[in-house]
């Protein structure tokens, strides 16, 4: 087994870490750099949960060897929430919309959809499930995820009340 | 899973690149994006002893607007394309086809060129290449060589790409007038691979009849699929329906898991109808 040095800089912290070029960055994150927030699930790019910012895109980590992104900026899950503890717009969306339960999609969902929302302005509820449609929850039926990201969209009426008040998003 | 461990090379160069598909033959696969490819090494369908990754060979990551065609570099993601001017203008059906691949974070890191060289028969993109008579340049231990989109798909995951050579770029020709492009397909979820799906284009007269018409079929066979006789019959003035049969009756989809053979002659009649109906639509606005 051969172990590659590169260096990485994740959520603005530099680390050099050794791999195997099979290594995936998902699991460069989880068990060299301690970073269990990225959850791996289905390992074929199809969940979701192992989405992280690669360069401020949002990729799937498990489809990405660590040995392709030598001096890469990745931002995880981790990274999202200002230094201070306090949360991003959707991240704060989520908590007031209920928008997790067990929480094993939840950091992919807050990865992507943070990356979605800074790109785009006035998405209507289509263009928030077609965003979505990439991470798979199977707790939720979507709907709190989907007025999270509806509440913390940029200049997005909130129709009918409350966020995850109605009967239908 | 893991995948099987390999040696990885990340050459800056094409001649490089080509050296190492030389040096080492079967045992080498190209690394472009890797949406396609890593999850089938994930998942241990298949396994190289080693992997060529493109992404750090300069020149290969870029979008040129002539006057008659649109060259996409080998590298370029999904998602730039899709966001480019010169793709929205001078290759709207490859831009139309680029949101049904499987989800943005899949298009920011998948490249036009390794979905069209990794050949799936259901994947959108080599549809569009053989819709719109692309060519594709190759470059090799025997130097470059361009190939028509109609001679490149061979069979699912083959093409008529070479030992020792790499996918350089892709033309899509742009069309003039009076025209009008669509893609519709039909899958199960948002992102999953279609059960059948269709990539037209259509160009219009002064009078608004149908004179030039492509129509590329996806996931109906073990390559994408040109429907030839649909496309004269509509030339010809067939109805859209009656190009919609057409297209359908000459294919021979697989059966599996998702649906039935007969049921994807169904769809693709479908899809075709929808397609066109979409496509000559926007050539009449």
């Amino acid at each position: 087994m051969t172990l590659v040095p590169i260096n990485l800089t994740v959520n603005g912290e530099r680390h050099a870490v050794a791999v195997e070029a099979r290594k995936l960055l998902s699991d460069v994150l989880r068990e060299d750099l301690h970073l269990t927030g990225t959850h791996v699930g289905c390992e074929h790019g199809a969940c979701g949960a192992c989405t992280v910012l690669l360069d401020g895109q949002a990729v799937r980590s498990c489809l990405l060897f660590a040995i392709q992104l030598d001096r890469s900026e990745i931002t995880t899950v981790e990274g999202l929430a200002g230094g201070d503890g306090t949360l991003n717009r959707f991240q704060a969306a989520m908590q007031e919309c209920h928008g997790l339960q067990c929480g094993f999609c939840t950091p992919g969902v807050v990865v992507s959809m943070t990356a979605y929302l800074a790109d785009h302005d006035q998405p209507d509820d289509e263009d928030l499930r077609v965003a979505l449609s990439g991470n798979l929850c199977r707790c939720t039926g979507y709907q709190g995820i989907v007025n999270a990201a509806r509440l913390s969209s940029r200049g997005a009426a909130v129709a009918g009340g409350r966020p995850g008040s109605g009967p239908t998003a | 899973m893991k995948p099987r461990a390999f040696q990885y090379h990340a050459p800056e160069s094409v001649g490089e690149a080509v050296g190492l598909l030389e040096a080492h033959g079967d045992d080498a696969k190209v690394l472009a994006g890797g949406q396609s490819l890593v999850p089938m090494l994930n998942l241990r369908l298949t396994s190289f002893e080693h992997l060529v990754d493109l992404n750090r060979i300069a020149g290969l990551g870029t979008i040129e607007r002539s006057s008659g065609t649109v060259r996409v570099g080998a590298v370029v993601r999904q998602a730039a394309a899709e966001r480019s001017p010169d793709v929205a203008v001078g290759a709207p059906l490859l831009a139309r086809a680029l949101p049904h691949i499987g989800h943005f974070q899949i298009r920011n890191r998948g490249t036009v060129g390794g979905s069209i060289a990794h050949a799936d028969p259901a994947s959108e993109l080599p549809a569009v290449a053989l819709a719109l008579d692309a060519t594709l340049e190759v470059s090799g231990p025997a130097g470059v060589r361009i190939i028509a989109a109609d001679e490149f798909f061979l069979s699912t995951w083959e093409t008529a790409i070479g030992d020792g050579e790499i996918l350089i770029s892709v033309d899509f020709p742009s069309w003039g007038g009076r025209c009008g492009f669509a893609v519709e397909e039909i899958a199960r979820r948002h992102g999953d691979f279609a059960l059948a799906g269709a990539a037209v284009g259509v160009g219009l007269d002064e009078d608004l009849r149908v004179v030039r018409c492509a129509i590329g079929l996806f996931g109906v066979g073990s390559t994408p699929v040109r429907a030839h006789d649909a496309e004269v019959a509509l030339t010809g003035g067939a109805s859209i329906g009656e190009a919609a049969a057409l297209a359908a009756a000459d294919i021979d989809p697989p059966g599996d898991v998702h649906a039935t053979a007969m049921y994807r002659k169904e769809v693709a009649a479908v899809v075709v109808r929808r397609a066109l109906a979409a496509a000559i639509e926007e050539a009449c606005l």
